[in-house]
């Protein structure tokens, strides 16, 4: 009798893990009454920074249609992850998807098929980006290049290799709600949506725990760098001690108040902070420093 | 007295180690790190005085601007053969991030000459105005980051 009920209980729990780890699409009428600015999709891209992992490997990303066809690769300690082709090829990339099927991915990180993505892709950050913003993006793509090089399987073992468990990744990883809470201003609202959304900035400067999920109470705070060699500077502003000239100028042109330079990974995501808005670079500057000190 | 001796011995043994240990602390690899991060240094004191009128931190003074250029093209042009040394990487030698791919890829003589071809560029704007001068410190500052993307550990 024992022995079913507790078959009875590994079967519940089962079940409860297979439905809590299914994919979580918008709902259909998630995208409805929008309409696409393809122009502000370009600012979208370039503040998401797409083309920084997309672009083929050695491929110069910071040029006016970048051609995503994959293939950089991206170690961790989960393995290795390869960019896909996200051209607007119809069968190698993803010019056949709809608006939703674009939406649920960097919104939901859910497939068009319905399987997660792995989080190498920043939909932990993507989330917190609009529907508006996506569905300008979708136009956006929809104008680059196409390319026919087919998407590499990711260089994961088990047990990260079955996408479903990544279901129940999600449900603990947190989010989307916004990290800095609360009523701001217009102007740090506008670096909120760029710095915890599109621009994806914690997903290398929060550190993260041994599943790899943000530590969202060490928040900005500096991590070790992904690849294994150094660490990601923390950037809040007791950490940085810059003005918020300092860090437009940074994002704009690559020197640091003391006129050293961004190096490594930062590099490629200067390139793509300079062709921001300035009052973009601005509104990243006015929110880091809205930050609450770390105490770091 | 033999007590005295061997006293005396021991502390001249004494002083001896400190004195290797002293040296080791002068070693020529520690020397190479610091010399060219002085060099690095001096690139930064000049490039704070373009990039400070190209960012509108001072006015534009022309004689100002000219004799940075001039400068960075300077320490742009001596050799640093005799700081570069080989094994004296990140993780080899305390206190410098320099990644040993810098003496392994082969790649870092491109970054050189890029660097090289931007401070010239630099040197024939830098007295001709403040646009001229804001044009050129972009190829300068790109040319840095490269280098540092690519050679420099990620720091805290």
């Amino acid at each position: 009798m024992i022995r079913w009920i507790l078959a009875a209980c590994a079967l519940a729990v089962a079940a409860g893990a297979w439905v809590l780890s299914g994919p979580d699409p918008l709902p259909e009428d998630a995208l409805d009454g929008l309409v696409a600015d393809a122009a502000n999709g370009e600012r979208v891209f370039i503040a998401a920074g797409c083309a920084s992992c997309h672009v083929a490997p050695e491929a110069d990303a910071a040029v006016a249609a970048p051609v995503m066809s994959g293939g950089r690769r991206f170690e961790s300690q989960f393995g290795t992850f390869i960019a896909p082709n996200i051209s607007s090829h119809p069968d190698a990339g993803i010019g056949a998807w709809s608006d939703m099927d674009i939406a649920n991915a960097v919104l939901r990180g859910v497939s068009p098929d319905g399987a997660h993505y792995y989080p190498a892709f920043p939909y932990t950050s993507y989330f917190r980006a609009s529907a508006q913003d996506i569905v300008d993006l979708a136009a956006h793509l929809r104008t680059m290049p196409a390319d026919p090089t087919p998407s590499l399987d990711h260089e994961i073992g088990f047990p990260f290799n079955i996408r479903r468990t990544l279901g129940l990744w999600k449900l603990m990883a947190g989010g989307p709600e916004m990290v800095l809470a609360g009523d701001v201003s217009p102007e740090v609202a506008r670096g909120r949506h760029l710095v915890e959304g599109l621009g994806h900035c914690a997903e290398c400067h929060t550190p993260r725990n041994g599943l790899g999920m943000a530590d969202y109470d060490a928040w900005l705070a500096g991590a070790p760098e992904p690849a294994g060699d150094g660490r990601v500077p923390a950037i809040t502003p007791d950490a940085l001690g810059w003005t918020a000239f300092d860090i437009a100028q940074y994002l704009s042109t690559g020197f640091t108040p003391s006129f050293d330079t961004a190096g490594g990974d930062m590099v490629e995501v200067i390139e793509n902070t300079s062709r921001l808005s300035s009052e973009d670079r601005d509104a990243i500057a006015a929110y880091l420093l809205a930050l609450p000190r770390s105490g770091g | 007295m033999t007590r005295i001796i061997r006293l005396s011995v021991l502390v001249a043994a004494g002083i001896a180690v400190a004195g290797i240990a002293s040296a080791q602390s002068n070693d020529p690899l520690a020397a190479a790190v610091k010399a060219r991060q002085s060099h690095m240094q001096l690139y930064s004191a000049n490039l704070a005085v373009l990039g400070g009128m190209a960012q509108g931190r001072m006015d534009y003074d022309a004689e100002a601007a000219q004799a940075a250029a001039d400068n960075l093209a300077a320490l742009a042009s001596m050799s640093q053969r005799f700081y570069w040394v080989p094994g004296s990487h990140a993780g080899a030698v305390e206190g410098t991030r320099a990644l040993e791919v810098i003496w392994t890829d082969g790649g870092i003589g491109a970054e050189a000459e890029a660097f090289s071809a931007a401070v010239a560029g630099m040197q024939d704007a830098a007295g001709g105005g403040l646009d001229a001068l804001r044009a050129a410190i972009g190829p300068v500052g790109a040319s840095c980051g490269s280098c540092h993307e690519n050679y420099r550990q990620s720091n805290n």
